[in-house]
């Protein structure tokens, strides 16, 4: 049973990771985040749903459709959401993107319904014994993926031309511009690939969980704490803090009971923030004067 | 540009002004003023399902009411409002159909806070507050002196009751509770541990869900470690689905008795082919073979709503049964009081002695210290088959 729940909590935490992720990467570019994350995760499992089971489409066509609608989905967040008030020195980009994932969710509610819906898939039904515990393929599959694409992540970062590009806005952002790139087209670029990564989230957990409108609301909120307690500017620590979040969770239920669970993991939260305040893996941004 | 229309049609405009101010001023006059009667539930958000079918339920009952004449020789007539589940606005909607609309007799919707705002407007007003959904036992247990509250519906914890003595009829010994985590759910854990006190019952614990979880595995498996050999399930559709992928899951295969959450919404898609192993309580359930008075309120259904085909199409029966017997029992307490007026109708209430209903044959339903008119020998147990809610065998 110990096996089952260290599954349980491997997954979840690669779910928090992929969509904590998102908020780093806007994070390091731009400095600042989209708080539409959640709402992204909702949407790739609803367009996921949509083609795949309402409309019948095969799964090779809908998936890069899926994650093509979603990265627009970013790209208009960034263009309308962020840049307008990030451009003129204002921090009102927070509320717009809390607001547009607001929008995004209840539009959802009216065009794709109220009910939640089943994504079938036959993975979910396909069992397989790990160390004496029965563990879903599907539940074995998310940490991977999660991990192959954290992989993926920092690959890129720094052995491909756009991870260099990247990389020179996250360092000097004035330098960058300077030397021709297009910071502007970087962090759009940014705004995009997280909303991918949520939306990857969604697909993954859709048929595990249930499809609907508000799915997004409180894993995004989640993936934030992580955010922060990995320490947002590190990718590494990001990705590491929502593997250690998802165990708490699933250990702290197995062992003191569903009614800690929410209590605990927030109080180790701040109790972790208040030893290391720059997250468990972040560092001290340097400012140069 | 000014139009000029040809003279004729000049001069109908007075012939039909002339015509509709005489009837405006003698026609309403001579027409009968219908008794309204007001239904104040959630018709939007995730619960506007169980709106639609309680409109259904009321719309068929006022239909027949009124084929055979009305009430007091008046027709009745249905205002709905809207309460989004939120109990400030449940409660505003309730006093403008109280003040404004006049209305004889008021209906509450599915969610018990909403009902429970609405309890203290309806006893100071005087205007009887049908339950017709909503389980909440304090809700007819409103400890008012001059109690205007009234219930077709099921009472937490008479279900919890009901629950528990199933399960014991099915040899469970040591069950464990798996609830939702909020105040439903904590209204019914309390109901459980006094049910199983009273059978010197121990329990396995207690443990939450709630609507984000993605997997019920570690609470389940403390469940089992603690010795559970059924569960008591207390949720709504969508954590009470995740209960039964995650005992798949785990291969654990324990009887699972649940109060009425899963019959809400799709819970045969969102639970998978396991559905079926959750056996839960309704007050009706439409069936191939119903009684006469089941058959003949199906076809009328299916006539009113094109869109009703199939008995899976027929959903939450709960409560279109409610809201139908409900309606008549009012229409008959306004039949007795003789008059709309709010003590009259109460009491005409208790002085109904017999009503052949769709859920059951009615003898004398209310009294002073009785205000629920369905017991635990009213609740039938079911169980999902496929998308259809299908009676257990007794």
């Amino acid at each position: 049973m110990f096996t089952a729940a260290i599954v349980t909590g491997l997954g979840l935490g690669s779910m928090y990771a992929l969509l904590a992720l998102g908020f780093h990467l806007t994070y390091v570019v731009s400095r600042t985040v989209n708080f539409a994350q959640g709402s992204a995760m909702m949407v790739g499992a609803v367009l996921g749903y949509t083609f795949c089971i309402t409309w019948g489409w095969s799964l090779w066509l809908a998936l890069p459709l899926t994650l093509l609608l979603c990265a627009v989905y970013g790209l208009a967040i960034e263009r309308w959401l962020v840049r307008p008030f990030h451009s003129r020195g204002s921090q009102a980009w927070l509320m717009a993107t809390v607001a547009g994932g607001i929008l995004v969710d209840n539009l959802a509610l009216f065009t794709f319904g109220k009910e939640p819906r089943q994504f079938e898939s036959s993975l979910v039904n396909l069992n397989v014994e790990l160390f004496g515990s029965n563990v879903g393929a599907l539940q074995l599959l998310i940490p991977l993926a999660g991990a192959a694409i954290a992989l993926a992540l920092y690959l890129v970062r720094r052995y491909t031309r756009l991870g260099k590009v990247l990389e020179a806005c996250v360092q000097n952002p004035r330098a960058a511009m300077l030397m021709g790139i297009n910071v502007n087209r970087v962090v759009a670029i940014a705004f995009a690939i997280s909303t991918v990564f949520a939306a990857i989230a969604g697909l993954l957990i859709a048929p595990l969980f249930s499809v609907n409108a508000e799915m997004g609301m409180l894993f995004g909120l989640k993936a934030f704490a992580v955010a922060i307690l990995g320490g947002i500017a590190s990718a590494g620590g990001v990705f590491a803090a929502g593997l250690l979040f998802g165990l708490a969770e699933a250990l702290i239920t197995l062992y003191f009971g569903s009614a800690f669970t929410q209590i605990f993991t927030f109080a180790l939260v701040i109790l972790a923030l208040a030893i290391r305040p720059n997250g468990l893996f972040g560092s001290k941004a340097l400012v140069k004067v | 540009m000014a139009i000029r229309l040809p003279n004729l049609q000049r001069l109908l405009f007075p012939v039909a002004a002339a015509v509709t101010l005489n009837i405006a001023m003698f026609g309403s006059a001579q027409a009968v003023e219908p008794i309204k009667v007001g239904l104040v539930a959630a018709l939007s958000g995730q619960s506007a399902k169980s709106g639609e079918a309680l409109t259904r339920g009321l719309t068929m009952a006022i239909n027949e009411v009124n084929a055979k004449g009305g009430v007091l020789g008046r027709p009745l007539e249905l205002v709905r409002r809207d309460d989004e589940s939120n109990p400030s606005k449940g409660m505003l909607a309730a006093r403008e159909l109280v003040q404004r609309e006049k209305v004889t007799v008021l209906f509450g919707g599915l969610d018990t806070p909403v009902s429970l705002a609405i309890v203290p407007l309806a006893n100071q007003m005087k205007v009887p507050f049908m339950g017709i959904w909503a389980a909440g036992t304090k809700i007819t247990e409103n400890g008012a002196a001059d109690n205007y509250v009234f219930r077709v519906s099921a009472v937490d914890e008479l279900v919890d009751e009901a629950l528990v003595k199933y399960g014991v009829d099915n040899g469970m010994k040591k069950p464990g509770m798996i609830l939702i985590n909020n105040p439903w759910g904590e209204s019914n854990e309390a109901g459980f541990k006094r049910a199983l006190e009273k059978r010197g019952l121990a329990n396995a614990g207690v443990e939450r869900i709630q609507d984000s979880d993605l997997d019920v595995v570690p609470q389940l498996t403390r469940l089992k470690n603690a010795g559970a050999d059924t569960l008591l399930m207390v949720g709504n559709v969508g954590p009470s689905a995740q209960v039964v992928k995650s005992l798949d899951r785990m291969g654990w295969d324990v009887p699972v008795v649940s109060h009425w959450g899963p019959a809400g919404g799709r819970f045969g898609e969102l639970a998978g082919p396991n559905a079926s192993r959750v056996h839960f309580i309704q007050t009706y359930v439409f069936t191939e073979h119903n009684n006469a008075k089941g058959d003949a309120l199906l076809a009328a259904l299916k006539t009113a709503y094109p869109q009703i085909k199939t008995l899976a199409d027929v959903t939450p029966a709960v409560g279109i049964a409610n809201a139908y017997d409900a309606l008549h029992l009012a229409a008959l307490a306004i039949e007795k009081a003789g008059n709309t007026e709010g003590k009259a109708v109460r009491d005409g209430f208790y002085a109904i002695s017999d009503y052949d209903g769709l859920i059951k044959h009615y003898k004398q339903p209310f009294t002073v210290q009785k205000h629920d008119a369905l017991g635990p020998d009213d609740y039938l147990f079911t169980h999902f088959v496929n998308d259809q809610i299908v009676p257990l065998k007794p």
